[in-house]
């Protein structure tokens, strides 16, 4: 087990340095004179190239990124070129919104597309369909789409929620939870639909194993059939879908913090990259890449928990 | 399946009729693809369908309501709706199509050598599409606007590349089992080229999938590309849908309704696209175009009847099952029943998908007396496993009891409620499974497996439990109970795994066992051992056992009595030794004089056998 | 079948010796990689030697993992060869190029087990039978007419050739794959348990069929099975593989009548038959045989 997780981890370190090689090297592509951008055009060339100078921009791309990496690897993600902010504060002041974002839809997640999906596999019937059109519906429509449509009815029609704005948790629960409820919901339909969807097939499959018919022959009752054994059994793949929903979740999470103002991590990508700011995009690049590494890892340690057959790999 | 005349009657139905055609009788397909070509329709001519040009604006018409001309209205600009979503619509659509092209054309070509042929390119392959998958698509984007600049025609090449594991990996998936298979085995052996054998035995295969996700994957660009377009970072001025909503959402307070056209547009396209999609699965479900990574042995198909192709009931030739010969295979004690088992004029029926029923067992009596070992004999599709799942009340959905009495120790099982037969399995009746393998979950240890029915049944404590289970493994004598206690099922071979199902049958004392083709799955050497096992706990139990099998050798060698079955109906019954050898049906003579016990060793071989030439 | 079988009768060698053989296996040793990161390699056949003459069955009987088909398919160029040689008609062929692979399924040629999964379900039979025939670069015409042949030959409808495999049964799809393998008159056919699938009476009848078509064509089988009786009724000789080993090959009443070796013995004696008293001897003689020997063990003789 131990040597499981020291490996993936070896892995995703490897990736995560090419990631970043990859990364630096394209971004720095285009010769996007920084220094001029921060001066204006009125600025003498002395003084802008004395300000590239002083954001190392005048040294070779490949130095500029062993240095960026030697303070990356200390948690030191240098400053911003166009706001001057310390990157890793920034995102560290951020984090804490998109995190609460992302545990509650993946809470969200989990319970309900299990409980749907459960359903759905072992009663079938109406239940069944209805699961299965709100996983198409759910699946089909664009994330933000739906969000829109949410704010539409539930902020501005019906003013339940507010439309924009955040309240950290420390700060009220309350308020928090009013500003966070929508954006959860958002986030949820589509990821609900996908894992419910992934749920009920894998419930559908087991039940028609033959070791459940043998437990059934053993006289045990149907409840226990299915919460010990078949949700056990159907756990593993809904698992694999739900982390890379995760991944899909950050792309909406810049969507949905965008719409109702939420000062996350998403925000934030769409303030600083389209602007080009290498120390920002590096850094956000690289939290997001851990973010995905380590969702795998965990569902791949749960996999390995939930079936005794994929340990050996 | 009995094969009396080597030739199948003609198909009533012909069954390949084309997907297209398939597609369009399924209603949600038809209306979907109508949809989709609607909207390509007015999106390509919108030059001729719009009111205005897409650039002009009057700030006198900002906001304004339908009017003659522009039946759609205005938007906070003053520009022309109409126009807008027909001219948006070409660049949102456009763009799909482009990250398509970029994905298709590196993911299909790419999936198929890497499944194919394996080895470094697949390694590497697959390494790049890990690291394609662990980056954030939308941050990716956002960043590459800042490399690339803010034309969207480029981002749609980026996207491209994103969405590529999409294909690369379910076509790698897909010819990766494909490979496997015997029938490319059978084209090699053919001599038959690598690029044809791709093009006839893996294309066709892969080709419905990549199908589906072309459809799935356009929704997922397009929901992508209009988000990306509703941040702001599309090139300014040009109508895209997600520009569109853009707008509508800075207004969304004064002017709601703007939201609509842009967001019913993007929403019927996505929802169209996914609809396509699911129809697209149906119509191609039952093409036999799956990969066959199912095993169909004739095991496996013994389990779940194959009635409800109607294809596969053709294959059946007709020619001598006419007429059921139940005549001399009445029991000699059909009047009289058995205490432990008896089943009277026992009927089984499935429920067909298209509606109405089918009759797989038509009429079967059997009795079991306690101490007894009775075989149930027959080929696949006779219906013996049907009957025997009938007894213990576990026939597979759509199946059920539609004639007869089946009592199990006087008890009328037939209409009980279900949870007073749960009763009676485990305890009075108990089953031992063909597949051992396939008959133990794989998520718990083997010792758990055993004790839970014990102490759900018994209500025993959990040390009483593991104390019975190691017992009992002794008993089916397995050398290290402790050890195989603890063990997964996948760590066990095949003929322990029968062994501890044997013993799991065993562990709540049941007096009647129902073994489904107990040794089928194994070895001669084990099944002799596994038979001897069932002697000895038969013996030292007084068990009645019903023993399904279709291998007269092992109905010698351990029933008193046998029921030959075929095509749903018993032939004849009797004791082993008469049955055996002087069989009254002309059946079961056919059947015993296809054992090739008796058979002479071919004379050895002369080199002028050759010379026939 | 027309008589378009060459058998190589220029010599005609002692019954005996492998010099007349059509197929000579030397020292055979095939192994997979292991399971696992420096996992050592699973050795499957650990230097197998055998030998088919020409119009000859040998048979070839091991328990399941005993190896028995992978010999099969090395001599098909399936799995590779790791030492040792496959001779066929006085030519090496354990390393050739793809190519000339490809020219041999003019001579070899192959029954699987499994007629589900070895007939691809998409292709009509038609198709399939014409897949050597174009392989071998016949012309459409040539090989529609040649498809009828085989139909008839492997007495099938002249119509199966329009049909979808799954319009059959496992017997009929079973004679496809035979018909198949005699589209370009083979010399030899390797039958890998070619009714091990298949119900009780429909196994004669393939059978039967194999056996009327070696006698009209002189073709060879290298017939692989795990059922004895199979292989006594099918074969001029037997060869008994164990653990990636030949432990006892020789003439098929002599090996099914008289084995020398135990394993063979055990093998026998552990196949149940369909006679009540026959079955009663047999067992107890197992018993005395072997299973106080074993007692205990589990499997242990596997």
């Amino acid at each position: 087990m131990l040597s499981f997780i020291a490996r993936r981890t070896a892995a995703g370190a490897a990736l995560l340095f090419v990631i970043s090689f990859l990364s630096y090297m394209l971004l720095s592509i285009p010769d996007m004179d920084v220094g001029r951008q921060l001066l204006g055009q009125g600025a003498s060339q002395d003084l802008v190239d004395a300000r590239n100078a002083a954001l190392g921009l005048d040294r070779p791309v490949l130095a500029q990124y062993l240095d960026w990496l030697a303070h990356a690897v200390r948690g030191d993600f240098g400053t911003s070129w166009f706001s001057g902010e310390d990157v890793t504060r920034a995102i560290a002041n951020r984090l804490p919104v998109t995190v609460s974002l992302m545990v509650g839809v993946t809470l969200v997640t989990a319970v309900l597309s299990f409980l749907l999906g459960v359903w759905a596999g072992v009663r079938r019937g109406a239940i069944d369909r209805f699961v299965q059109v709100f996983a198409v519906v759910g699946y089909a429509l664009p994330g933000f789409l739906v969000t829109l449509v949410i704010v539409l009815v539930f902020a501005v029609h019906l003013r339940w929620f507010p439309a924009i704005g955040y309240v950290g948790l420390t700060e009220s629960f309350g308020g928090w939870l009013s500003t966070v409820t929508l954006p959860i919901a958002a986030l949820s339909v589509g990821s609900v639909a996908g894992v419910s969807q992934q749920v009920r097939g894998s419930v559908i499959d087991v039940m028609r194993q033959d070791y459940v018919r043998t437990l059934r022959a053993r006289g045990l009752p149907p409840w226990r059939i299915v919460f010990r054994h078949v949700l056990r059994n159907a756990s593993a793949p809904a698992l694999a879908v739900l982390g890379m929903q995760f991944v899909g979740m950050l792309g909406g999470a810049v969507l949905v913090e965008q719409i109702f103002g939420l000062p996350g991590i998403g925000s934030m990508t769409v303030n600083y990259t389209t602007r080009g700011d290498i120390p920002v995009i590096m850094a956000l690049v690289m939290f997001s890449v851990v973010g995905v590494i380590m969702i795998n890892l965990v569902v791949d340690i749960l996999i390995g928990w939930l079936n005794p057959k994929a340990r050996i790999a | 399946m009995s094969e009396g005349a080597p030739i199948a009657p003609a198909v009533p139905a012909a069954p390949r009729t084309g997907t297209v055609r398939r597609l369009l009788r399924h209603p949600l397909g038809l209306a979907s693809a109508a949809v989709l070509a609607a909207i390509v329709l007015a999106v390509l001519f919108a030059p001729a369908l719009s009111p205005a040009d897409p650039g002009v604006s009057s700030l006198r018409d900002a906001f304004g309501g339908p009017s003659a001309g522009h039946p759609l209205g205005f938007d906070s600009a003053g520009r022309d709706i109409l126009t807008r979503l027909l001219y948006g619509g070409r660049n949102t659509l456009g763009g799909a199509v482009i990250a398509l092209s970029v994905a298709l054309a590196l993911g299909v070509p790419g999936g198929l050598l890497a499944g194919y042929y394996g080895g470094w390119f697949d390694s590497a392959a697959s390494w790049i599409v890990n690291l394609v998958m662990a980056l954030p698509a939308m941050v990716v984007l956002l960043a590459s606007r800042a490399i690339l600049g803010p034309t969207v025609w480029v981002l749609m090449v980026v996207l491209g590349f994103l969405v590529t594991p999409a294909f690369f990996r379910l076509v790698r998936g897909i010819v990766a089992s494909v490979r496997n298979e015997l029938y490319v085995d059978a084209a090699k052996v053919s001599g038959l080229r690598d690029p044809r054998i791709v093009v006839r035995h893996v294309l066709i295969v892969v080709r419905a999938p990549i199908i589906i996700q072309v459809a799935l994957v356009s929704g997922i660009a397009i929901g992508l590309q209009a988000g990306l377009e509703f941040l702001g970072i599309g090139s300014g001025d040009t109508p895209t849908w997600g520009a569109m909503l853009n707008e509508a959402f800075k207004n969304i307070q004064r002017a709601p309704s703007l939201m609509l056209w842009p967001g019913l547009a993007l929403g019927l396209t996505s929802g169209a696209l996914v609809l396509l999609a699911a129809a697209l699965r149906d119509a191609l479900e039952d093409r036999g175009t799956a990969p066959a990574s199912r095993r169909r042995s004739r095991r496996a198909a013994s389990a779940t009847p194959a009635i409800p192709a109607g294809s596969a009931v053709s294959a059946v030739s007709p020619g001598t099952g006419g007429t059921p010969q139940v005549t001399n295979g009445t029991p000699a004690d059909a009047g009289e029943r058995a205490g432990l088992l008896s089943v009277r004029d026992l009927a089984v029926s499935y429920v067909l998908p298209g509606g109405g029923t089918r009759e797989v067992v038509h009429g079967v009596d059997l009795d079991v007396r306690a101490g007894e070992i009775v075989g149930l004999v027959g080929e696949s599709g006779s219906g013996k496993t049907q009957t025997a799942f009938s007894i213990l009340g576990i026939l597979p959905e759509g199946g059920r009891v539609s004639r007869g009495s089946v009592t199990v120790g006087g008890e009328e099982i037939v209409g009980m409620p279900e949870r007073r037969h749960r009763a009676l399995r485990g305890s009075v009746v108990a089953y031992v499974p063909q597949e051992p393998m396939s008959n133990l979950d794989p998520a718990f240890t083997v010792g758990s497996q055993l004790v839970e029915p014990m102490r759900h049944k018994l209500r025993i404590s959990r040390a009483e439990a593991v104390r019975r289970a190691l017992d009992l493994l002794s008993q089916v004598e397995i050398a290290d109970p402790r050890r195989t206690f603890d063990s997964y099922p996948h760590e066990i071979s095949g003929g322990m795994a029968q062994r501890v199902l044997i013993a799991g049958a065993m562990s709540c004392d049941p007096e009647l066992l129902v073994a489904d083709e107990p040794t089928t799955a194994l070895d001669v050497m084990v099944q002799a051992e596994v038979l001897g096992l069932l002697r000895r706990l038969q013996r030292e139990r007084g068990l009645g056992v019903l023993l399904v099998t279709h291998n007269l050798g092992v109905v010698a060698d351990l029933c008193d009595r046998v029921a030959v079955m075929r095509q749903g109906r018993i032939v004849e019954t009797g004791t082993a030794e008469q049955v055996l050898h002087a069989p009254r049906d002309p059946y079961t003579r056919k059947l015993l004089g296809a054992v090739l016990d008796d058979a002479p060793a071919r004379r050895p071989w002369q080199p002028s056998n050759a010379e026939v030439v | 079948m027309p008589d378009s079988v060459s058998t190589d009768m220029s010599t005609d060698p002692p019954p005996e010796t492998p010099a007349g053989a059509l197929l000579t296996v030397e020292d055979l040793r095939v192994s997979f990689p292991g399971k696992g990161w420096r996992a050592p390699r699973a050795e499957v056949l650990r230097g197998v030697s055998l030998d088919v003459r020409p119009g000859e069955t040998l048979g070839l009987v091991g328990e399941s993992g005993s190896g028995k088909t992978t010999i099969g398919r090395a001599i098909l160029g399936l799995v590779p060869v790791h030492s040792g040689t496959i001779t066929f008609a006085g030519e090496r062929v354990d390393r050739v190029t793809a190519r000339r692979r490809r020219e041999l399924s003019r001579d070899i040629q192959v029954v699987f087990q499994d007629p589900y999964t070895s007939l691809n379900p998409s292709l009509t039979v038609g198709d399939t039978l014409s897949e050597p025939l174009l392989g071998q670069g016949y012309g459409a015409r040539e090989a529609r007419a040649r498809v009828a042949r085989l139909l008839e030959r492997v007495e099938l409808p002249a119509d199966a050739a329009h049909r979808l495999p799954r319009e059959f049964s496992g017997g009929q799809r079973q004679r496809v794959a035979i018909a198949r393998a005699l589209a370009i008159d083979p010399r030899l056919i390797v039958c890998d348990e070619p009714v091990s699938a298949l119900d009780l009476t429909t196994q004669k009848t393939v059978l039967d069929l194999l056996l009327e078509i070696q006698e009209q064509t002189g073709v060879s089988y290298l017939f692989v099975s795990h059922d004895l009786s199979v292989i006594r009724f099918m074969s001029h000789r037997v060869a008994v593989i164990r653990h990636g080993e030949i432990v006892e090959m020789g003439e098929a009443a002599e090996v099914t009548a008289g084995p020398r070796h135990p394993y063979t013995r055990a093998l026998l004696l552990s196949a149940p038959v369909a006679d009540v008293a026959g079955q009663r001897e047999r067992r107890e003689a197992f018993e005395r045989e072997f299973r106080a020997r074993e007692a205990g063990t589990g499997e242990a003789v596997i």
